[in-house]
């Protein structure tokens, strides 16, 4: 009872754009270093450290980038879908700065994951682009990230603007589970998840370690990313508050 | 929770199923239309359009793969172990083309079944390991020590 009396305080405080400024403030550097230090590990040891794959050689790394790439821009659209949720239905100030946070970290990991997934298919597959279920359905969870942030500049008003994107958010968030579970559904090029959650990953140790490293640091970079965007969107938002005049006269 | 609120959260729910109902209802419409290819028990069912491009997928069967020594001409066999689809290919295969790999290849199915492909592309499959855990394997598969099943 009590975890949740802690519970509903903390997210009665996150209403106050000005608390969470200063509570990110303190988590940054401790975050940024969980990042970069897993990023630099698990690249190091991904690209130089690990054995090459039995059929792809060396091209297989870009494992290491792909894969951690993709799972946060899903993850990514998930958080915006919520943060699009508390918006609508608590009207609450930080969940839209979250929200408009969230859409150019995720269309730049959306990016990244069609990119390399491209540059790999390539040399693996014999072509650049299929439109298969998972490539498609990835393709438009990156123009769902772009309606989003073009909705916001669509309107003249700042509430309708983040109404409507809220809308579009939870509308996308169906795209999700498509993209998990495109490739056990239809037939696809795409191979089907080689770390699962309820077996046993198809992986070898030596690669899943590093693999694992890496999606730690991608996470860890996107909440960094996600709080310095926040935060600046918080400045720009409370640019005519008491506490922001001061912190810039500081 | 206050009654607005609450009003609230219905509708982002009814957004979010509606979505999803529309989504889902439009998926089972296109349901042949999002596969990437058939298999080869749908092309020997006949469910496959003859004479049109589409794209057929599945294993290089064993021992069927025949390379033309004067020219790029490459004859195979894909199969889903249930039924077996000839395919006749010209053209510079994918490094990862090998018997008992996947493949998807696009092209058109001749009257006489034949699939004439245009295009050959390699399905990785989802495991991943060192080539010395592959000849280790292989080495216990040849004593005949069926106990060192693979990753999978």
């Amino acid at each position: 009872m009590g975890f949740f009396v802690l519970m509903w305080a903390f997210f009665h405080k996150l209403g106050s754009p000005r608390w969470f400024y200063e509570i990110s403030g303190k988590w940054l550097p401790w975050l940024s270093l969980l990042a970069l230090s897993c990023l630099i590990l698990g690249a190091v040891w991904g690209l130089a450290f690990a054995p090459p794959d039995f059929k792809q050689g060396n091209s297989y790394r870009i494992i290491f980038i792909h894969v951690p790439a993709a799972a946060v821009s899903m993850a990514c659209y998930m958080v915006m879908a919520f943060a699009a949720a508390i918006h609508l239905i608590w009207k609450m100030k930080l969940a839209d700065v979250v929200m408009r946070s969230c859409a150019p970290i995720g269309a730049a990991l959306t990016l990244i994951a069609l990119f390399t997934g491209s540059i790999w298919g390539k040399p693996t597959w014999g072509t650049w682009w299929v439109w298969d279920a998972r490539i498609t359905s990835v393709l438009i969870l990156f123009f769902l990230y772009l309606g989003v942030l073009a909705l916001y500049e669509a309107f003249e008003n700042a509430e309708s603007a983040s109404k409507a994107s809220a809308v579009l958010s939870l509308v996308g968030c169906v795209n999700v589970p498509i993209i998990y579970w495109s490739v056990e559904w239809w037939y696809s090029l795409h191979q089907p998840a080689t770390i699962k959650l309820t077996e046993e990953s198809t992986i070898h140790p030596d690669m899943l370690y590093p693999l694992l490293v890496m999606l730690c640091g991608f996470y860890a970079f996107f909440v960094v990313a996600l709080l310095l965007f926040s935060r600046s969107e918080i400045l720009y938002r409370e640019r005519k508050t008491k506490w922001v005049k001061a912190l810039a006269a500081a | 929770m206050h009654p607005v609120r609450k009003q609230r959260l219905i509708v982002v729910l009814l957004i979010v199923a509606g979505s999803a109902i529309a989504v889902a209802l439009a998926a089972y419409a296109l349901r042949s239309n999002i596969n990437l290819f058939y298999p080869p028990s749908d092309i020997a069912a006949g469910k496959a359009p003859v004479g049109k491009n589409m794209r057929a997928g599945g294993m290089v069967l064993e021992g069927s793969v025949k390379r033309d020594p004067d020219s790029l001409r490459v004859d195979f066999i894909v199969t889903d172990y249930s039924a077996n689809v000839p395919v006749t290919y010209v053209g510079i295969l994918p490094d990862l083309f090998d018997e008992g790999q996947g493949v998807v290849a696009s092209g058109q199915l001749n009257e006489q079944g034949v699939f004439i492909a245009t295009e050959v592309l390699a399905k990785h499959d989802e495991n991943y390991m060192p080539p010395e855990v592959q000849s280790a394997l292989d080495a216990a598969q040849q004593n005949g020590d069926k106990a060192a099943a693979p990753l999978n």
